[in-house]
């Protein structure tokens, strides 16, 4: 599994609060609550993003809330994966069950800048800066987490 | 190696003799939980996957805490999806307008979750009933909607930090100071996938709302649970109430902590975590000067009894400031009940503050008390982040009941007084 795309970078403790706000979950409709993903701290990003293109962000990335909204609205509108410093326990566990890839790598978070282009490699676990001719290695996911996120979340692996 | 009290509970719900950190468990759930926001998700995901039966009709509570009464035409159409489903499989914990409460008040209170429990639930304080002696975590929908079906969940068992208590809290601080103090000494991610187990002497000097409250925020740590040791106050609380038998285990005298921490709780002062991070805390007395909006006493973290008495405390014979909302939410019926009958109920109105019905409301920026721009809150619920009340340039200070009361009399931040209390 592989993806590329043009980086968008933010700072530590992005909560879920921001990534997507309370005020829109009276709807559970993944592609209406899309169009106000990262609105609060970033109001152009649904205007500017693409397929496959990559978060990178600091520490404690996903806090706060539970909701999957979060995961699934960052997933919705194209995002091929979030790379971060950390992230926090609840948001890493949503973004496997519904199929957003995410990687830690303190390295990448910190050197890779806004608008590079990256390139992942998920088997490997590696991430290619093209745009500085830079390489990391990320911890690649354990074998049953590279078939939930393959199968498109938890309860499609689990079908399967 | 011995076993944590986390690390004890999970390996019996695996089946397993012992477990140790870092290991994957597949391990049965004793209560699965959700509420209206969280519900249809997993409604839509258990759909999506085929699934036709639930694991079973007595072990999955859904609560409408979020958005009701509800809020607009999108949240009765959520609150719908819910009821439809419990009524489809017969869900025995369901909870509607007029029985419901904030569910992390309401299922300790109606004894649906009791000590030894293993128990997840789609929303992040969930990490609540660890103050029952269970092991308790937050979860998204999907794990919801799987658990529902399978009564099982699959948990990377985690390593420990341990908070060992000492002494005993001053009149005017409560369990809202303890955990804000824990916040600001170890940041939002200080337990980021660990549990938090308590210790201590003190322990025995805190009362079971002080310990749902501490228990309630360890998310804000970053944590995956807390978890207080079962004691005199614990069985007291479960007595009657437990409507499955509970089951008390204990660390072992050899289990291993990443790190320990001594806290003295005679050394809490009154805490305000500032914009827009819990960590952010201050005394109380250093922030004066902040003037504020509004006041909001509620929440899944500040709504319970010892709560509402503490806002009674102060706010009894006393007037809101001038320019000053103040928004009382008893956070089940049974308390607002209990308000009713003590007479808080009318002192709260006489004050000038108003109350409502059960509500997550302000707390998540949903209704029932949003902040415009520039505006600012002191509120005794659980996250400050941006815009998590309301506009992007409003502002959330965190703070325990007392605080919150106090600084709706004067208009500003303040300290609570002994001699108010």
């Amino acid at each position: 599994m592989k993806t590329q795309g043009k980086v968008f970078k933010y700072k530590d403790n992005v909560d879920t609060d921001v990534i997507i706000p309370a005020r829109y979950l009276n709807t559970p409709d993944a592609r209406e609550l899309a169009l106000h993903c990262m609105e609060d701290i970033d109001t152009d990003f649904v205007k500017n993003v693409n397929n496959g293109d990559i978060i990178v962000a600091g520490w404690n990335f996903g806090c706060g809330s539970s909701r999957e909204h979060a995961p699934l609205v960052i997933k919705t509108c194209g995002v091929g994966c979030v790379i971060a410093k950390s992230f926090a326990r609840i948001f890493y566990r949503n973004a496997i069950n519904i199929g957003l890839p995410i990687l830690e790598c303190e390295e990448a978070a910190d050197e890779i800048n806004v608008n590079d282009e990256i390139a992942i490699d998920f088997d490997s676990g590696v991430i290619t800066n093209i745009t500085q001719g830079k390489t990391y290695k990320a911890q690649p996911f354990p074998q049953f987490i590279q078939n939930i996120i393959t199968s498109g979340g938890l309860l499609a692996s689990l079908k399967e | 190696m011995g076993m944590t009290m986390t690390q004890k509970i999970l390996a019996a719900h695996a089946g397993l003799d012992s477990v140790v950190p870092g290991q994957l468990i597949s391990a049965e759930l004793d209560i699965v939980l959700g509420n209206d926001i969280t519900t249809p998700v997993a409604v839509n995901e258990f759909k999506k996957a085929g699934f036709e039966s639930i694991y079973d009709n007595k072990r999955i509570a859904i609560v409408l805490d979020h958005f009701v009464p509800n809020k607009d035409i999108k949240a009765a159409e959520q609150s719908k999806t819910c009821r439809e489903f419990a009524n489809a499989y017969n869900v025995t914990h369901f909870y509607d307008v007029g029985k419901m409460g904030i569910e992390h008040a309401l299922l300790p209170e109606q004894g649906v979750v009791t000590a030894g429990d293993c128990i997840i639930g789609a929303d992040s304080h969930t990490c609540t009933y660890g103050a029952l002696g269970a092991f308790s975590t937050g979860v998204g929908s999907t794990d919801m909607a799987a658990g529902m079906a399978t009564g099982k969940a699959w948990f990377k068992v985690p390593s420990a930090i341990k908070f060992e208590l000492v002494g005993k809290l001053t009149q005017n601080c409560s369990g809202k100071d303890v955990i804000l103090s824990i916040i600001g000494l170890i940041g939002v991610d200080g337990a980021l996938y660990k549990s938090m187990e308590f210790f201590g002497e003190g322990i025995a000097n805190l009362s079971m709302d002080d310990r749902l409250c501490i228990c309630n925020m360890a998310v804000e740590a970053g944590a995956k649970n807390a978890i207080f040791p079962i004691d005199s106050v614990t069985v007291d609380y479960l007595k009657g109430r437990s409507e499955r038998e509970p089951a008390f285990y204990s660390a072992d005298d050899d289990a291993e902590y990443e790190k320990t921490y001594i806290i003295d709780l005679s050394e809490i002062v009154p805490t305000v975590a500032c914009p827009h991070l819990p960590e952010n805390t201050k005394p109380a007395s250093d922030l004066k000067d902040i003037k504020i909006d509004q006041v909001v006493i509620g929440s899944c973290t500040n709504g319970r009894m010892e709560d509402m008495e503490s806002a009674y405390r102060v706010l009894n014979g006393k007037k809101v400031a001038d320019g000053v909302r103040c928004i009382i939410i008893p956070a089940t019926m049974q308390i607002l009940r209990e308000c009713v009958e003590r007479g808080y109920y009318t002192a709260f109105i006489d004050a000038g503050a108003v109350v409502s019905t059960p509500t997550c409301g302000p707390c998540l920026g949903g209704y029932m008390g949003i902040l415009a721009k520039g505006e600012r809150c002191i509120a005794t619920t659980n996250r400050n982040f941006v815009g998590r009340m309301g506009h992007t340039e409003s502002e959330v200070y965190l703070a325990s009941p007392a605080t919150a009361a106090a600084s709706a009399i004067t208009g500003y931040i303040t300290e609570p007084k002994e001699e108010t209390l």
